[in-house]
């Protein structure tokens, strides 16, 4: 009995939940992207994947831990997007908005290439060496790295949610996500509010690909993978609704990783092939359901 | 003279692919120029269709469906109507949103599909492909077979050019303008947007599968990485900025220019040294991603102009504050 | 020296032009009223204030300073403060962080004026950790109104601000207007219940189709029998019987 138990958690409640935290940073977000300037950014996942190989190019530098130098990644990756906006999104700030979806959905792609050019296409790990997990209570298998990305998540978390409720700058973003016509007519400074959201979002999505490479490994479509899942846990938790993106991305990734659990009978519930499939159709149910969201967020 | 038979035949392979990139342009052009739709799973439809020809048409094989053997016509309709249906139930969850949706959905059936393509080996043959399709006018002598089978392509696209400039101009098309300028006005005429949308979302995703099928035969195999799905879909959607949106014939132009570029650099890059070639691919994709970006941003409307059939008023790409 | 001035304006959006030469004047400490049927262009009027349209002609002047097609976030920072007609509020932030944000662009400690704000509309302060999307259509129009007033403006500008109020609120605004005029602000206010907002009028402007049709104090207009006919429902305000107030 504790042996079927322990499989469930060992193998899929823990992956799954850690994976959850991972798609949590990354929607959370792109939540504040699509809520403050009302676009789905497709190039988030690249962003991601910036933060990843940044990440392991300081490990490479520095021989530091990657949670040590993952605020370094971040900061790099933080400029990167500040560039992006600067010369790709700024010019399309008063066109219709699908102007910046196919500006994002090009920069997508010259991202990629980029880091394929720099740092080619062969996989890669940010910390070589295997970890053995800790065994607690006989059964209860943690790994290390788990921990440390389940805490770095939260810990991130928790900063923005200080920052939104007890910052000037974090309150004028919620203003400006109820309403940017309003923001400005009373004065608030939207550019300095879309230079914040994109430092966050940009901070929180390279942690995202960072702690992402710590479990698993870098590859240059890791950012492409990560892409359909966030989008769906956004949609899921509510567009521009931070705590709805942490619930979504904690949703969608334990139901990833619990759909390859043997439910019924010795074979998984979900062929893993399509692992990948399990967040698109909790997306597409919650776009026929519920479009705003479990918290209510904006429907455009 | 062999040098030149040579060339002959790159450039009769080049024009076959731009005829493809062509069709795939205009349908994309009836999604985007007059529905003002963002389809980013072109990728997907095009997979439907090769899939669906290549199964149609190929002997019996104990990796894959297959040993229908039926003629092009009923394989190259099939890819449409499959494709149609498909587009069909992706369009009646997501068009009644606004198009970013679209775009997420359509990114995420294009994964699926290549996922189920991937995974289904039984029908598939999963990563490693169908191949041995039949392809039209293989029998004749070279280069006869390839110049026959070009001239199908070509004659396809002048077919859907003629079939989508009389739908533009039809009431039809007049409604499509109507409701991608101005919605509510179109709404309050009494227009079923929903439905308009809905047509002109599945008529392009249909000719996308056309293309797919075309593909699968012309290069005699298709398999779920033939060609890395999202380059294709984005060279589509650069071929239709640039050329230009809501423009028939900017799409078509847009098509040969990009893909005698993508192809021609391709040729160049691949006289260097391996790893040079390798990393000249991705500079490539990047350059292609900057022209886009020049041209949204300097040239929105493209290279040739949105043929107007009434007064100007928003036109796709076109940078314009929305006063309410 | 009129606090505020729209001399000739000549506008509209995009290809429509909708004012065609209005002129309007906020003289210090006054409250002016604009009134007209539906697409008169009051509202336009007020946002050619603050920068929402694109002038083709005439002026605007704040205490003789030349804000003509000024942008609003630089309206704003002159001291001019704008409440819509909607979406007036930010629903998901609490009754406090509305006020805070109104006090955005004010680099001193703003403390003082949110607990005058409070003063003046005592039930924000029982509400103020609460999220102003939740509150009535009052209260709302308080929050609305006190968080325009956090910047101490030299001049209000108010769309509309009964629009879709019972008889009830709507007698509490008006009253909350006064309050605040009282308390030393001058306010240029659209209305459609054009009767009771020029009972609390200094002076009024009718507009018609773009155009300045009728002026005078407020009490001028409410006597005349033929703004009363067009606007006012009915007889004009003298020639009727005191016992009724009429429908606005």
């Amino acid at each position: 009995m504790m042996d079927i138990i322990g499989d469930l958690i060992n193998f899929h409640l823990i992956p799954g939940i850690v994976l959850g935290s991972i798609y949590a940073l990354g929607a959370i977000g792109l939540t504040l992207t699509f809520g403050i300037l009302r676009f789905a950014n497709f190039a988030h996942g690249e962003i991601m994947t910036l933060g990843a190989y940044f990440a392991w190019t300081l490990v490479q530098l520095t021989g530091w831990h990657p949670v040590a130098v993952m605020p370094i990644a971040m900061g790099l990756t933080v400029l990167v997007a500040l560039g992006i906006d600067r010369g790709f999104y700024k010019p399309f700030r008063a066109s219709p908005t699908i102007m910046l979806v196919i500006a994002s959905f090009g920069m997508m792609l010259m991202v990629r290439s980029l880091v394929q050019l720099i740092w080619g296409v062969q996989i890669k790990t940010i910390m070589p060496g295997i970890q053995m997990p800790l065994v607690l209570f006989d059964w209860l298998r943690i790994s290390p790295k788990h921990i440390i990305i389940v805490t770095s998540a939260v810990a991130l978390m928790f900063a923005v949610h200080y920052l939104l409720t007890y910052t000037k700058i974090g309150k004028a973003m919620r203003a400006m996500s109820d309403s940017p016509e309003l923001a400005r007519l009373t004065g608030i400074n939207t550019e300095a509010v879309i230079r914040a959201t994109w430092i966050i979002g940009a901070a929180l999505a390279a942690a995202a690909g960072a702690l992402l490479a710590l479990d698993t490994h870098i590859q240059t479509m890791m950012g492409f993978k990560l892409l359909l899942p966030v989008f769906a846990a956004t949609i899921l938790g509510g567009i521009g609704r931070p705590y709805g993106a942490v619930v979504g991305g904690l949703v969608i990734g334990l139901a990833e990783e619990l759909s390859s659990y043997a439910w019924i009978g010795d074979t998984p519930l979900l062929n893993p092939g399509y692992k990948a499939g399990v967040a698109f159709a909790i997306m597409v149910a919650m776009l026929i359901w519920r479009p705003s969201g479990l918290f209510r967020g904006k429907v455009y | 003279m062999e040098q030149a038979y040579g060339n002959f035949l790159y450039i009769v392979t080049l024009l076959t692919a731009g005829g493809i990139y062509a069709i795939l342009a205009l349908g994309l052009n009836i999604q985007w120029g007059f529905t003002g739709l963002f389809n980013a799973g072109i990728a997907g439809f095009y997979a439907i269709g090769a899939y669906v020809s290549a199964i149609l048409t190929t002997a019996p094989s104990v990796r894959h469906l297959g040993g229908y053997e039926m003629p092009y016509a009923v394989s190259f309709a099939a890819a449409m109507i499959v494709a149609g249906i498909l587009a069909w139930g992706v369009g009646k969850i997501c068009l009644r949103l606004r198009s970013d949706y679209l775009a997420i959905a359509t990114i995420g059936i294009a994964e699926i599909f290549r996922l189920i393509l991937k995974n289904e080996t039984w029908a598939t043959n999963g990563p490693r492909g169908v191949s041995q399709v039949p392809k039209p006018f293989e029998s004749l002598p070279e280069p006869w077979n390839a110049l026959a089978f070009l001239a199908m392509v070509l004659i396809t696209v002048a077919v859907i050019y003629i079939l989508l400039e009389t739908a533009r101009k039809s009431p039809w098309g007049r409604v499509m303008t109507a409701i991608r300028e101005n919605e509510p006005a179109a709404r309050a005429a009494g227009k079923n947007v929903a439905r308009f949308r809905m047509e002109g979302f599945v008529v392009g995703c249909m000719l996308m599968a056309l293309a797919g099928a075309f593909t699968a035969h012309n290069l005699k195999f298709i398999g779920p990485n033939v060609s890395d799905p999202l380059t294709a879909t984005f060279l589509v959607w650069v071929m239709l900025v640039v050329g230009g949106s809501a423009n028939n014939k900017g799409a078509i132009l847009g098509a040969f220019l990009m893909w005698t570029v993508w192809s021609a650099t391709e040729l160049l890059t691949s006289r260097l040294p391996d790893d040079w070639a390798i990393r000249t691919a991705y500079i490539r994709i990047f350059l292609i991603g900057l022209v886009l970006q020049i041209v949204l941003q300097k040239f929105p409307r493209g290279i040739l102009p949105e043929q107007r059939l009434t007064s100007p008023a928003k036109a796709p790409g076109a940078t314009g504050k929305t006063v309410d | 020296m009129p606090t505020l001035e729209l001399r000739n304006v000549v506008g509209g959006y995009g290809d429509t032009q909708i004012l065609h030469g209005v002129t309007i004047t906020v003289d210090p400490g006054e409250i002016v009223v604009i009134i007209g049927p539906n697409g008169a262009g009051k509202s336009t009027a007020i946002k050619a204030v603050f920068g929402l349209l694109n002038l083709s002609g005439g002026q605007v002047l704040l205490d003789g300073e030349d804000i003509t097609n000024m942008p609003p976030e630089q309206v704003v920072r002159h001291g001019v403060c704008y409440v819509p007609q909607t979406a007036n509020i930010f629903p998901s932030l609490t009754v406090e962080e509305n006020l805070e944000m109104g006090a955005f662009v004010r680099e001193d400690d703003f403390t003082p004026r949110l607990n005058e704000i409070y003063e003046l509309f005592p039930p924000l302060k029982e509400k103020r950790r609460q999220a102003a999307g939740t509150l009535s259509g009052g209260q709302r129009q308080m929050v609305a109104m006190g968080k325009a007033l956090m910047l101490e403006p030299r001049i209000l500008l108010l769309d509309e601000p009964t629009a879709g109020l019972s008889p009830k609120f709507r007698g509490e605004i008006f009253s909350i207007v006064k309050t605040v005029h009282e308390a030393g602000t001058p306010i240029l206010m659209v209305e459609q219940n054009a009767k009771q907002a020029l009972r609390i009028a200094d002076r009024g402007y009718v507009l018609v189709d773009g155009h300045n049709k009728y002026t005078g104090t407020g009490r001028e207009l409410l006597d005349d029998s033929e703004v009363a006919v067009m606007f006012l429902g009915g007889a004009a305000d003298g020639a009727k019987d005191k016992a009724g107030d009429g429908a606005a």
